[in-house]
Protein backbone atom coordinates (compact mmCIF):
# COMPACT_ATOMS: atom_id res chain seq x y z
CA UNK A 1 0.00 0.00 0.00
CA UNK A 2 3.03 2.21 -0.01
CA UNK A 3 2.50 2.68 -3.74
CA UNK A 4 0.62 5.92 -3.32
CA UNK A 5 3.33 7.69 -1.36
CA UNK A 6 6.00 6.53 -3.75
CA UNK A 7 4.27 7.92 -6.80
CA UNK A 8 3.71 11.28 -5.18
CA UNK A 9 7.03 11.71 -3.44
CA UNK A 10 9.22 10.02 -6.04
CA UNK A 11 11.48 8.05 -3.71
CA UNK A 12 15.24 8.27 -3.71
CA UNK A 13 17.31 5.13 -3.64
CA UNK A 14 17.71 5.30 0.13
CA UNK A 15 14.04 5.48 0.96
CA UNK A 16 13.30 2.66 -1.46
CA UNK A 17 15.88 0.46 0.28
CA UNK A 18 14.31 1.43 3.58
CA UNK A 19 10.84 0.39 2.42
CA UNK A 20 12.24 -2.92 1.20
CA UNK A 21 13.86 -3.45 4.57
CA UNK A 22 10.66 -2.58 6.44
CA UNK A 23 8.77 -5.06 4.30
CA UNK A 24 11.20 -7.90 4.92
CA UNK A 25 11.28 -7.02 8.61
CA UNK A 26 7.54 -7.50 8.68
CA UNK A 27 7.67 -10.86 6.94
CA UNK A 28 10.35 -12.01 9.37
CA UNK A 29 8.35 -10.69 12.32
CA UNK A 30 5.33 -12.59 11.08
CA UNK A 31 7.29 -15.84 10.84
CA UNK A 32 8.72 -15.29 14.32
CA UNK A 33 5.23 -14.65 15.71
CA UNK A 34 4.04 -17.84 14.00
CA UNK A 35 6.98 -19.78 15.53
CA UNK A 36 6.28 -18.36 18.99
CA UNK A 37 2.56 -19.24 18.85
CA UNK A 38 3.41 -22.81 17.95
CA UNK A 39 6.12 -22.97 20.66
CA UNK A 40 3.66 -21.64 23.24
CA UNK A 41 1.14 -24.24 22.06
CA UNK A 42 -1.60 -21.69 21.56
CA UNK A 43 -2.93 -24.06 18.92
CA UNK A 44 -2.25 -27.76 18.54
CA UNK A 45 0.50 -28.62 16.03
CA UNK A 46 -2.27 -30.12 13.92
CA UNK A 47 -4.17 -26.84 13.71
CA UNK A 48 -1.04 -24.76 13.10
CA UNK A 49 2.20 -26.62 12.37
CA UNK A 50 5.40 -24.75 13.11
CA UNK A 51 7.13 -22.79 10.31
CA UNK A 52 10.13 -25.09 10.27
CA UNK A 53 7.93 -28.14 9.77
CA UNK A 54 6.16 -26.39 6.91
CA UNK A 55 9.46 -25.27 5.38
CA UNK A 56 10.90 -28.74 5.81
CA UNK A 57 7.86 -30.08 4.03
CA UNK A 58 8.34 -27.66 1.13
CA UNK A 59 12.02 -28.63 1.00
CA UNK A 60 11.15 -32.35 0.91
CA UNK A 61 8.62 -31.77 -1.87
CA UNK A 62 11.30 -29.84 -3.73
CA UNK A 63 13.81 -32.68 -3.33
CA UNK A 64 11.27 -35.23 -4.49
CA UNK A 65 10.45 -33.04 -7.47
CA UNK A 66 6.71 -32.96 -6.67
CA UNK A 67 6.90 -29.27 -5.87
CA UNK A 68 8.02 -28.31 -9.36
CA UNK A 69 5.61 -30.68 -11.10
CA UNK A 70 2.69 -29.27 -9.11
CA UNK A 71 3.65 -25.62 -9.54
CA UNK A 72 4.41 -26.19 -13.22
CA UNK A 73 1.10 -27.89 -13.91
CA UNK A 74 -0.97 -25.29 -12.09
CA UNK A 75 0.87 -22.47 -13.81
CA UNK A 76 0.49 -24.21 -17.18
CA UNK A 77 -3.29 -24.49 -16.70
CA UNK A 78 -3.76 -21.01 -15.28
CA UNK A 79 -1.56 -19.28 -17.86
CA UNK A 80 -2.83 -21.20 -20.89
CA UNK A 81 -6.36 -20.38 -19.80
CA UNK A 82 -5.37 -16.79 -19.18
CA UNK A 83 -3.83 -16.33 -22.64
CA UNK A 84 -6.82 -17.87 -24.37
CA UNK A 85 -9.13 -15.70 -22.24
CA UNK A 86 -7.07 -12.60 -23.05
CA UNK A 87 -7.24 -13.23 -26.80
CA UNK A 88 -10.93 -14.12 -26.79
CA UNK A 89 -11.77 -11.27 -24.42
CA UNK A 90 -9.99 -8.74 -26.59
CA UNK A 91 -11.76 -9.94 -29.75
CA UNK A 92 -15.21 -10.04 -28.12
CA UNK A 93 -14.61 -6.69 -26.44
CA UNK A 94 -13.69 -5.06 -29.75
CA UNK A 95 -16.76 -6.66 -31.37
CA UNK A 96 -19.04 -5.25 -28.66
CA UNK A 97 -17.45 -1.80 -28.77
CA UNK A 98 -17.79 -1.64 -32.57
CA UNK A 99 -21.47 -2.62 -32.45
CA UNK A 100 -22.59 -4.71 -35.42
CA UNK A 101 -24.22 -8.12 -35.34
CA UNK A 102 -21.53 -9.87 -33.28
CA UNK A 103 -21.48 -7.05 -30.77
CA UNK A 104 -25.27 -7.13 -30.54
CA UNK A 105 -25.13 -10.86 -29.81
CA UNK A 106 -22.39 -10.75 -27.19
CA UNK A 107 -23.43 -7.61 -25.30
CA UNK A 108 -26.33 -9.10 -23.27
CA UNK A 109 -24.55 -12.43 -22.87
CA UNK A 110 -21.63 -10.64 -21.25
CA UNK A 111 -23.72 -8.33 -19.10
CA UNK A 112 -25.66 -11.29 -17.70
CA UNK A 113 -22.67 -13.61 -17.57
CA UNK A 114 -20.22 -11.29 -15.82
CA UNK A 115 -21.94 -11.11 -12.41
CA UNK A 116 -22.74 -14.84 -12.38
CA UNK A 117 -20.55 -17.11 -10.26
CA UNK A 118 -19.14 -19.08 -13.22
CA UNK A 119 -17.53 -21.59 -10.90
CA UNK A 120 -21.01 -23.09 -10.38
CA UNK A 121 -20.76 -24.50 -13.89
CA UNK A 122 -17.73 -26.57 -12.92
CA UNK A 123 -19.75 -29.81 -12.53
CA UNK A 124 -21.26 -29.15 -15.95
CA UNK A 125 -17.79 -28.75 -17.46
CA UNK A 126 -16.76 -32.01 -15.78
CA UNK A 127 -19.82 -33.69 -17.30
CA UNK A 128 -18.94 -32.43 -20.77
CA UNK A 129 -15.16 -32.47 -20.85
CA UNK A 130 -14.08 -34.89 -18.14
CA UNK A 131 -11.43 -34.36 -15.50
CA UNK A 132 -8.26 -33.57 -17.42
CA UNK A 133 -6.49 -30.48 -18.69
CA UNK A 134 -9.11 -29.57 -21.31
CA UNK A 135 -11.78 -29.33 -18.64
CA UNK A 136 -9.59 -27.41 -16.19
CA UNK A 137 -8.34 -24.95 -18.79
CA UNK A 138 -11.85 -24.44 -20.20
CA UNK A 139 -13.09 -23.56 -16.72
CA UNK A 140 -10.25 -21.03 -16.35
CA UNK A 141 -11.08 -19.46 -19.73
CA UNK A 142 -14.79 -19.28 -18.96
CA UNK A 143 -14.10 -17.40 -15.73
CA UNK A 144 -11.16 -15.23 -16.76
CA UNK A 145 -12.57 -13.95 -20.07
CA UNK A 146 -15.17 -11.57 -18.62
CA UNK A 147 -12.92 -8.94 -16.99
CA UNK A 148 -10.92 -8.69 -20.23
CA UNK A 149 -14.10 -8.13 -22.25
CA UNK A 150 -15.44 -5.41 -19.98
CA UNK A 151 -12.01 -3.78 -19.68
CA UNK A 152 -11.70 -3.68 -23.47
CA UNK A 153 -15.20 -2.30 -24.03
CA UNK A 154 -14.71 0.34 -21.33
CA UNK A 155 -11.29 1.29 -22.67
CA UNK A 156 -12.44 1.67 -26.25
CA UNK A 157 -15.57 3.59 -25.34
CA UNK A 158 -13.59 6.10 -23.29
CA UNK A 159 -11.12 6.92 -26.08
CA UNK A 160 -11.48 10.61 -26.76
CA UNK A 161 -13.18 11.43 -30.04
CA UNK A 162 -10.77 14.32 -30.61
CA UNK A 163 -7.92 11.84 -30.83
CA UNK A 164 -9.61 10.00 -33.69
CA UNK A 165 -10.68 13.21 -35.39
CA UNK A 166 -7.21 14.68 -35.31
CA UNK A 167 -5.73 11.43 -36.64
CA UNK A 168 -8.23 11.58 -39.50
CA UNK A 169 -7.61 15.22 -40.22
CA UNK A 170 -3.87 14.57 -40.23
CA UNK A 171 -4.51 12.05 -42.98
CA UNK A 172 -4.52 8.63 -41.25
CA UNK A 173 -6.01 5.91 -43.36
CA UNK A 174 -9.27 4.52 -42.01
CA UNK A 175 -7.85 1.01 -41.57
CA UNK A 176 -4.99 2.37 -39.47
CA UNK A 177 -7.24 4.11 -36.97
CA UNK A 178 -8.15 0.99 -34.98
CA UNK A 179 -4.78 -0.69 -34.60
CA UNK A 180 -2.75 2.51 -34.27
CA UNK A 181 -4.99 4.98 -32.45
CA UNK A 182 -7.97 3.37 -30.70
CA UNK A 183 -6.36 0.23 -29.28
CA UNK A 184 -3.21 1.93 -27.93
CA UNK A 185 -5.35 4.65 -26.34
CA UNK A 186 -7.57 1.99 -24.74
CA UNK A 187 -4.55 -0.01 -23.54
CA UNK A 188 -4.51 1.08 -19.86
CA UNK A 189 -8.05 -0.15 -19.24
CA UNK A 190 -7.50 -3.31 -21.27
CA UNK A 191 -4.46 -3.96 -19.13
CA UNK A 192 -6.47 -3.36 -15.96
CA UNK A 193 -8.91 -6.00 -17.23
CA UNK A 194 -5.99 -8.39 -17.70
CA UNK A 195 -4.72 -7.61 -14.23
CA UNK A 196 -8.11 -8.53 -12.76
CA UNK A 197 -8.30 -11.62 -14.92
CA UNK A 198 -4.94 -13.21 -14.04
CA UNK A 199 -5.65 -13.73 -10.30
CA UNK A 200 -9.06 -15.12 -11.24
CA UNK A 201 -7.31 -17.58 -13.55
CA UNK A 202 -5.14 -18.70 -10.60
CA UNK A 203 -8.10 -18.99 -8.21
CA UNK A 204 -10.10 -21.04 -10.69
CA UNK A 205 -7.18 -23.27 -11.67
CA UNK A 206 -6.64 -24.11 -7.99
CA UNK A 207 -10.36 -24.77 -7.36
CA UNK A 208 -10.63 -26.90 -10.50
CA UNK A 209 -7.65 -28.95 -9.35
CA UNK A 210 -9.12 -29.32 -5.89
CA UNK A 211 -12.35 -30.61 -7.34
CA UNK A 212 -11.04 -32.76 -10.16
CA UNK A 213 -7.97 -34.11 -8.38
CA UNK A 214 -4.74 -35.20 -10.04
CA UNK A 215 -1.42 -33.34 -9.91
CA UNK A 216 -1.22 -29.59 -9.42
CA UNK A 217 -1.10 -27.38 -6.33
CA UNK A 218 -4.84 -27.61 -5.70
CA UNK A 219 -4.83 -31.37 -6.11
CA UNK A 220 -1.90 -31.70 -3.73
CA UNK A 221 -3.69 -29.60 -1.09
CA UNK A 222 -6.87 -31.65 -1.29
CA UNK A 223 -4.81 -34.82 -1.07
CA UNK A 224 -3.10 -33.45 2.06
CA UNK A 225 -6.48 -32.47 3.46
CA UNK A 226 -7.85 -36.00 2.97
CA UNK A 227 -4.81 -37.45 4.73
CA UNK A 228 -5.26 -34.96 7.59
CA UNK A 229 -1.69 -33.90 6.73
CA UNK A 230 -1.67 -30.37 8.08
CA UNK A 231 1.97 -29.46 7.22
CA UNK A 232 1.08 -30.40 3.65
CA UNK A 233 -1.88 -28.02 3.66
CA UNK A 234 0.15 -25.12 5.02
CA UNK A 235 3.00 -25.86 2.62
CA UNK A 236 0.42 -25.60 -0.16
CA UNK A 237 -0.79 -22.22 1.08
CA UNK A 238 2.75 -20.84 1.26
CA UNK A 239 3.56 -22.13 -2.24
CA UNK A 240 0.36 -20.78 -3.78
CA UNK A 241 0.81 -17.44 -2.00
CA UNK A 242 4.36 -17.06 -3.36
CA UNK A 243 3.33 -17.99 -6.91
CA UNK A 244 0.31 -15.65 -6.75
CA UNK A 245 2.48 -12.82 -5.46
CA UNK A 246 4.99 -13.18 -8.29
CA UNK A 247 2.23 -13.26 -10.90
CA UNK A 248 0.55 -10.11 -9.58
CA UNK A 249 3.86 -8.23 -9.22
CA UNK A 250 4.96 -9.42 -12.64
CA UNK A 251 1.83 -7.99 -14.22
CA UNK A 252 2.35 -4.65 -12.45
CA UNK A 253 5.96 -4.49 -13.71
CA UNK A 254 4.86 -5.41 -17.22
CA UNK A 255 2.28 -2.65 -17.10
CA UNK A 256 4.88 -0.07 -16.09
CA UNK A 257 7.16 -1.20 -18.92
CA UNK A 258 4.55 -1.45 -21.65
CA UNK A 259 2.64 1.67 -20.70
CA UNK A 260 5.64 3.80 -19.80
CA UNK A 261 4.48 6.29 -22.45
CA UNK A 262 1.07 6.63 -20.83
CA UNK A 263 0.14 8.66 -17.70
CA UNK A 264 -1.77 5.64 -16.37
CA UNK A 265 1.27 3.38 -16.26
CA UNK A 266 0.88 2.80 -12.49
CA UNK A 267 -1.41 -0.05 -11.50
CA UNK A 268 -4.64 1.35 -10.06
CA UNK A 269 -4.80 0.32 -6.40
CA UNK A 270 -7.29 -2.40 -5.72
CA UNK A 271 -6.40 -4.48 -8.73
CA UNK B 1 -34.40 3.52 -34.40
CA UNK B 2 -37.31 3.56 -31.99
CA UNK B 3 -36.92 5.44 -28.75
CA UNK B 4 -39.27 3.24 -26.73
CA UNK B 5 -37.12 1.84 -23.87
CA UNK B 6 -39.19 -1.38 -23.73
CA UNK B 7 -38.53 -2.11 -27.39
CA UNK B 8 -34.88 -1.22 -26.98
CA UNK B 9 -34.59 -3.54 -23.99
CA UNK B 10 -36.27 -6.34 -25.92
CA UNK B 11 -33.91 -5.87 -28.85
CA UNK B 12 -30.94 -5.79 -26.54
CA UNK B 13 -31.82 -9.02 -24.75
CA UNK B 14 -33.07 -10.88 -27.82
CA UNK B 15 -29.80 -12.85 -28.13
CA UNK B 16 -30.47 -14.48 -24.75
CA UNK B 17 -33.88 -15.68 -25.92
CA UNK B 18 -32.21 -16.95 -29.07
CA UNK B 19 -29.65 -18.88 -27.02
CA UNK B 20 -32.40 -20.40 -24.88
CA UNK B 21 -34.25 -21.54 -28.02
CA UNK B 22 -31.09 -23.09 -29.47
CA UNK B 23 -30.52 -24.88 -26.15
CA UNK B 24 -34.06 -26.24 -26.09
CA UNK B 25 -33.93 -27.33 -29.74
CA UNK B 26 -30.48 -28.92 -29.47
CA UNK B 27 -31.67 -31.05 -26.60
CA UNK B 28 -35.15 -31.85 -27.97
CA UNK B 29 -33.87 -33.02 -31.32
CA UNK B 30 -30.94 -34.86 -29.71
CA UNK B 31 -28.34 -32.80 -31.55
CA UNK B 32 -26.40 -33.26 -28.35
CA UNK B 33 -26.99 -36.02 -25.84
CA UNK B 34 -29.98 -34.95 -23.75
CA UNK B 35 -28.35 -36.27 -20.57
CA UNK B 36 -25.35 -33.99 -21.15
CA UNK B 37 -27.65 -31.07 -21.90
CA UNK B 38 -31.20 -31.58 -20.63
CA UNK B 39 -33.79 -29.37 -22.27
CA UNK B 40 -34.82 -26.20 -20.46
CA UNK B 41 -38.38 -27.47 -19.98
CA UNK B 42 -37.08 -30.62 -18.28
CA UNK B 43 -34.80 -28.50 -16.10
CA UNK B 44 -37.73 -26.29 -15.12
CA UNK B 45 -39.77 -29.38 -14.16
CA UNK B 46 -36.85 -30.72 -12.12
CA UNK B 47 -36.49 -27.33 -10.43
CA UNK B 48 -40.15 -27.39 -9.45
CA UNK B 49 -39.79 -30.90 -7.95
CA UNK B 50 -36.72 -29.80 -5.97
CA UNK B 51 -38.57 -26.73 -4.73
CA UNK B 52 -41.60 -28.81 -3.67
CA UNK B 53 -39.51 -31.39 -1.83
CA UNK B 54 -37.86 -28.62 0.19
CA UNK B 55 -34.32 -29.61 -0.87
CA UNK B 56 -33.80 -26.34 -2.66
CA UNK B 57 -35.08 -24.26 0.24
CA UNK B 58 -33.15 -26.07 3.00
CA UNK B 59 -29.84 -26.04 1.17
CA UNK B 60 -30.47 -22.55 -0.15
CA UNK B 61 -31.07 -21.29 3.37
CA UNK B 62 -27.83 -22.74 4.70
CA UNK B 63 -25.89 -21.32 1.72
CA UNK B 64 -27.43 -17.87 2.20
CA UNK B 65 -26.66 -17.92 5.91
CA UNK B 66 -22.99 -18.71 5.24
CA UNK B 67 -22.80 -16.05 2.57
CA UNK B 68 -24.52 -13.39 4.69
CA UNK B 69 -22.57 -14.03 7.87
CA UNK B 70 -19.21 -14.21 6.09
CA UNK B 71 -19.85 -11.05 4.11
CA UNK B 72 -21.13 -9.16 7.15
CA UNK B 73 -17.93 -9.93 9.06
CA UNK B 74 -15.80 -8.99 6.05
CA UNK B 75 -17.61 -5.67 5.56
CA UNK B 76 -17.41 -4.61 9.21
CA UNK B 77 -13.80 -5.66 9.72
CA UNK B 78 -12.68 -4.52 6.27
CA UNK B 79 -14.23 -1.06 6.48
CA UNK B 80 -12.86 -0.49 9.98
CA UNK B 81 -9.43 -1.70 8.88
CA UNK B 82 -9.32 0.40 5.72
CA UNK B 83 -10.52 3.62 7.31
CA UNK B 84 -8.30 3.01 10.34
CA UNK B 85 -5.25 2.54 8.14
CA UNK B 86 -6.00 5.71 6.21
CA UNK B 87 -6.64 7.66 9.41
CA UNK B 88 -3.80 6.51 11.62
CA UNK B 89 -0.38 6.22 10.02
CA UNK B 90 1.23 3.72 12.41
CA UNK B 91 -1.55 1.26 11.64
CA UNK B 92 -0.89 1.77 7.93
CA UNK B 93 2.82 1.14 8.38
CA UNK B 94 2.15 -1.99 10.42
CA UNK B 95 -0.57 -3.54 8.29
CA UNK B 96 0.06 -2.09 4.83
CA UNK B 97 2.79 -4.57 3.84
CA UNK B 98 0.70 -7.41 5.26
CA UNK B 99 -2.27 -6.41 3.14
CA UNK B 100 -0.03 -6.14 0.12
CA UNK B 101 1.42 -9.57 0.82
CA UNK B 102 -1.87 -11.39 1.27
CA UNK B 103 -3.94 -9.59 -1.35
CA UNK B 104 -2.54 -11.58 -4.32
CA UNK B 105 -3.10 -14.93 -2.55
CA UNK B 106 -5.52 -16.96 -4.66
CA UNK B 107 -8.30 -17.12 -2.08
CA UNK B 108 -9.35 -20.64 -2.95
CA UNK B 109 -6.15 -21.93 -1.35
CA UNK B 110 -7.77 -21.17 2.02
CA UNK B 111 -10.50 -23.80 1.56
CA UNK B 112 -8.54 -26.75 3.00
CA UNK B 113 -7.20 -24.66 5.89
CA UNK B 114 -10.58 -23.43 7.07
CA UNK B 115 -11.89 -27.00 6.78
CA UNK B 116 -8.93 -28.16 8.87
CA UNK B 117 -9.67 -25.55 11.53
CA UNK B 118 -13.43 -25.64 11.73
CA UNK B 119 -14.57 -28.84 10.04
CA UNK B 120 -17.16 -29.35 7.34
CA UNK B 121 -19.97 -27.23 8.78
CA UNK B 122 -21.10 -23.61 8.58
CA UNK B 123 -18.17 -22.22 10.58
CA UNK B 124 -15.49 -23.10 8.05
CA UNK B 125 -17.43 -21.51 5.16
CA UNK B 126 -18.19 -18.35 7.13
CA UNK B 127 -14.52 -18.02 8.08
CA UNK B 128 -13.45 -18.68 4.49
CA UNK B 129 -15.77 -16.04 3.05
CA UNK B 130 -14.83 -13.54 5.76
CA UNK B 131 -11.09 -14.08 5.14
CA UNK B 132 -11.45 -14.00 1.37
CA UNK B 133 -13.59 -10.86 1.27
CA UNK B 134 -12.04 -8.68 3.95
CA UNK B 135 -9.16 -7.35 1.85
CA UNK B 136 -11.14 -6.01 -1.14
CA UNK B 137 -13.38 -4.12 1.30
CA UNK B 138 -10.39 -2.84 3.27
CA UNK B 139 -8.59 -1.65 0.14
CA UNK B 140 -11.71 0.13 -1.11
CA UNK B 141 -12.24 1.86 2.23
CA UNK B 142 -8.55 2.76 2.44
CA UNK B 143 -8.43 4.34 -1.02
CA UNK B 144 -11.70 6.14 -0.41
CA UNK B 145 -10.70 7.52 2.98
CA UNK B 146 -7.31 8.64 1.68
CA UNK B 147 -8.89 10.48 -1.20
CA UNK B 148 -11.11 12.51 1.13
CA UNK B 149 -10.71 16.18 0.36
CA UNK B 150 -7.94 17.60 2.56
CA UNK B 151 -9.55 21.05 2.44
CA UNK B 152 -12.76 19.60 3.89
CA UNK B 153 -10.87 17.90 6.71
CA UNK B 154 -8.92 21.09 7.50
CA UNK B 155 -11.95 23.34 7.47
CA UNK B 156 -13.90 20.96 9.70
CA UNK B 157 -10.93 20.89 12.10
CA UNK B 158 -10.53 24.66 12.08
CA UNK B 159 -14.24 25.07 12.75
CA UNK B 160 -13.64 23.12 15.95
CA UNK B 161 -14.69 19.57 15.07
CA UNK B 162 -12.93 16.91 17.09
CA UNK B 163 -10.85 14.27 15.29
CA UNK B 164 -13.57 11.67 15.87
CA UNK B 165 -16.24 14.01 14.57
CA UNK B 166 -14.19 14.59 11.40
CA UNK B 167 -13.78 10.84 11.04
CA UNK B 168 -17.52 10.32 11.29
CA UNK B 169 -18.79 13.30 9.29
CA UNK B 170 -16.08 13.89 6.69
CA UNK B 171 -13.77 10.91 6.21
CA UNK B 172 -16.32 8.09 6.46
CA UNK B 173 -18.79 9.60 3.96
CA UNK B 174 -16.06 10.33 1.45
CA UNK B 175 -14.78 6.77 1.83
CA UNK B 176 -18.26 5.44 1.07
CA UNK B 177 -18.20 5.22 -2.75
CA UNK B 178 -14.98 3.22 -2.98
CA UNK B 179 -15.90 1.11 0.03
CA UNK B 180 -19.16 0.24 -1.68
CA UNK B 181 -17.40 -0.80 -4.88
CA UNK B 182 -14.95 -2.84 -2.79
CA UNK B 183 -17.97 -4.60 -1.28
CA UNK B 184 -19.23 -5.33 -4.78
CA UNK B 185 -15.98 -7.13 -5.57
CA UNK B 186 -16.31 -8.95 -2.25
CA UNK B 187 -19.84 -10.03 -3.16
CA UNK B 188 -18.56 -11.66 -6.34
CA UNK B 189 -15.70 -13.38 -4.49
CA UNK B 190 -18.06 -14.60 -1.77
CA UNK B 191 -20.19 -16.54 -4.26
CA UNK B 192 -17.11 -18.16 -5.79
CA UNK B 193 -15.76 -19.21 -2.40
CA UNK B 194 -19.16 -20.39 -1.18
CA UNK B 195 -19.85 -22.62 -4.16
CA UNK B 196 -16.27 -23.90 -4.39
CA UNK B 197 -16.09 -24.81 -0.71
CA UNK B 198 -19.53 -26.42 -0.73
CA UNK B 199 -18.60 -28.48 -3.76
CA UNK B 200 -15.37 -29.63 -2.15
CA UNK B 201 -16.11 -30.00 1.58
CA UNK B 202 -19.71 -29.80 2.79
CA UNK B 203 -22.76 -31.79 3.83
CA UNK B 204 -25.36 -29.15 3.02
CA UNK B 205 -25.76 -26.07 0.85
CA UNK B 206 -26.49 -25.52 -2.81
CA UNK B 207 -22.94 -26.41 -3.89
CA UNK B 208 -23.23 -29.69 -2.02
CA UNK B 209 -26.61 -30.32 -3.66
CA UNK B 210 -25.07 -29.78 -7.11
CA UNK B 211 -22.29 -32.27 -6.37
CA UNK B 212 -24.75 -34.77 -4.90
CA UNK B 213 -27.15 -34.60 -7.85
CA UNK B 214 -24.25 -34.77 -10.31
CA UNK B 215 -22.81 -37.93 -8.79
CA UNK B 216 -26.33 -39.41 -8.76
CA UNK B 217 -26.55 -38.81 -12.48
CA UNK B 218 -29.77 -36.78 -12.22
CA UNK B 219 -28.43 -34.13 -14.55
CA UNK B 220 -31.66 -32.22 -15.13
CA UNK B 221 -31.88 -31.53 -11.38
CA UNK B 222 -28.18 -30.67 -11.28
CA UNK B 223 -28.64 -28.13 -14.08
CA UNK B 224 -31.63 -26.71 -12.21
CA UNK B 225 -29.50 -26.00 -9.12
CA UNK B 226 -26.55 -24.73 -11.20
CA UNK B 227 -28.79 -22.23 -12.95
CA UNK B 228 -30.39 -21.27 -9.63
CA UNK B 229 -27.03 -20.41 -8.08
CA UNK B 230 -25.90 -18.55 -11.21
CA UNK B 231 -29.18 -16.62 -11.14
CA UNK B 232 -28.75 -15.84 -7.45
CA UNK B 233 -25.30 -14.41 -8.10
CA UNK B 234 -26.64 -12.27 -10.91
CA UNK B 235 -29.65 -11.01 -8.93
CA UNK B 236 -27.49 -10.29 -5.87
CA UNK B 237 -25.15 -8.15 -7.97
CA UNK B 238 -27.98 -6.21 -9.61
CA UNK B 239 -29.78 -5.63 -6.29
CA UNK B 240 -26.52 -4.47 -4.78
CA UNK B 241 -26.02 -2.02 -7.65
CA UNK B 242 -29.47 -0.56 -6.97
CA UNK B 243 -28.71 -0.17 -3.26
CA UNK B 244 -25.34 1.36 -4.09
CA UNK B 245 -26.88 3.97 -6.41
CA UNK B 246 -29.46 4.80 -3.73
CA UNK B 247 -26.76 5.15 -1.08
CA UNK B 248 -24.70 7.44 -3.28
CA UNK B 249 -27.59 9.56 -4.55
CA UNK B 250 -26.54 12.46 -2.27
CA UNK B 251 -23.34 12.93 -4.24
CA UNK B 252 -25.11 14.20 -7.35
Amino acid sequence: MAGIDETIAGPGLGSRALTMLARWALVIALVIAWELTTRARVFTPFMLPSPERVLARIWDDGQAGDLFINIGLTLYRALTGFFIAATLGLLIGVAIARGGALGWFFDPVVSVGFPMPKITFLPVIVLWLGLYDTAKISMVVFDAVFPVITGTVLGIKSVEKELIWSARSLGSRERDIWPRIVLPAAMPQIFTGLQVSLPIAMIVAVVAEMLMGGYGMGGAMVQASRMADSPGIFAGIVEIAVVGWFLVKGMATLRRRLLAWHPEAETPTGV
Amino acid sequence: MTKNPLVQGAVRYLPLLFLALVWEAASRFELVSSSALPSLTKIAAAWWDLAKSGDLLDNGASSLWRLGAGLAIAVVVGAALGIGMAWWRPLDMALGPLVEMFYPLPKSALIPVTALWLGFGDGSKILLIAMGCVLPVAIGAYNGARSSDKALVWSARSLGASRLRVLRDVVAPSALPETLSGIRTALAISFVLLVASELIVARSGLGYLIGFLGSNGTYDSMFAVVLTVAGMGFVADRLYLLVMRRALAWRE
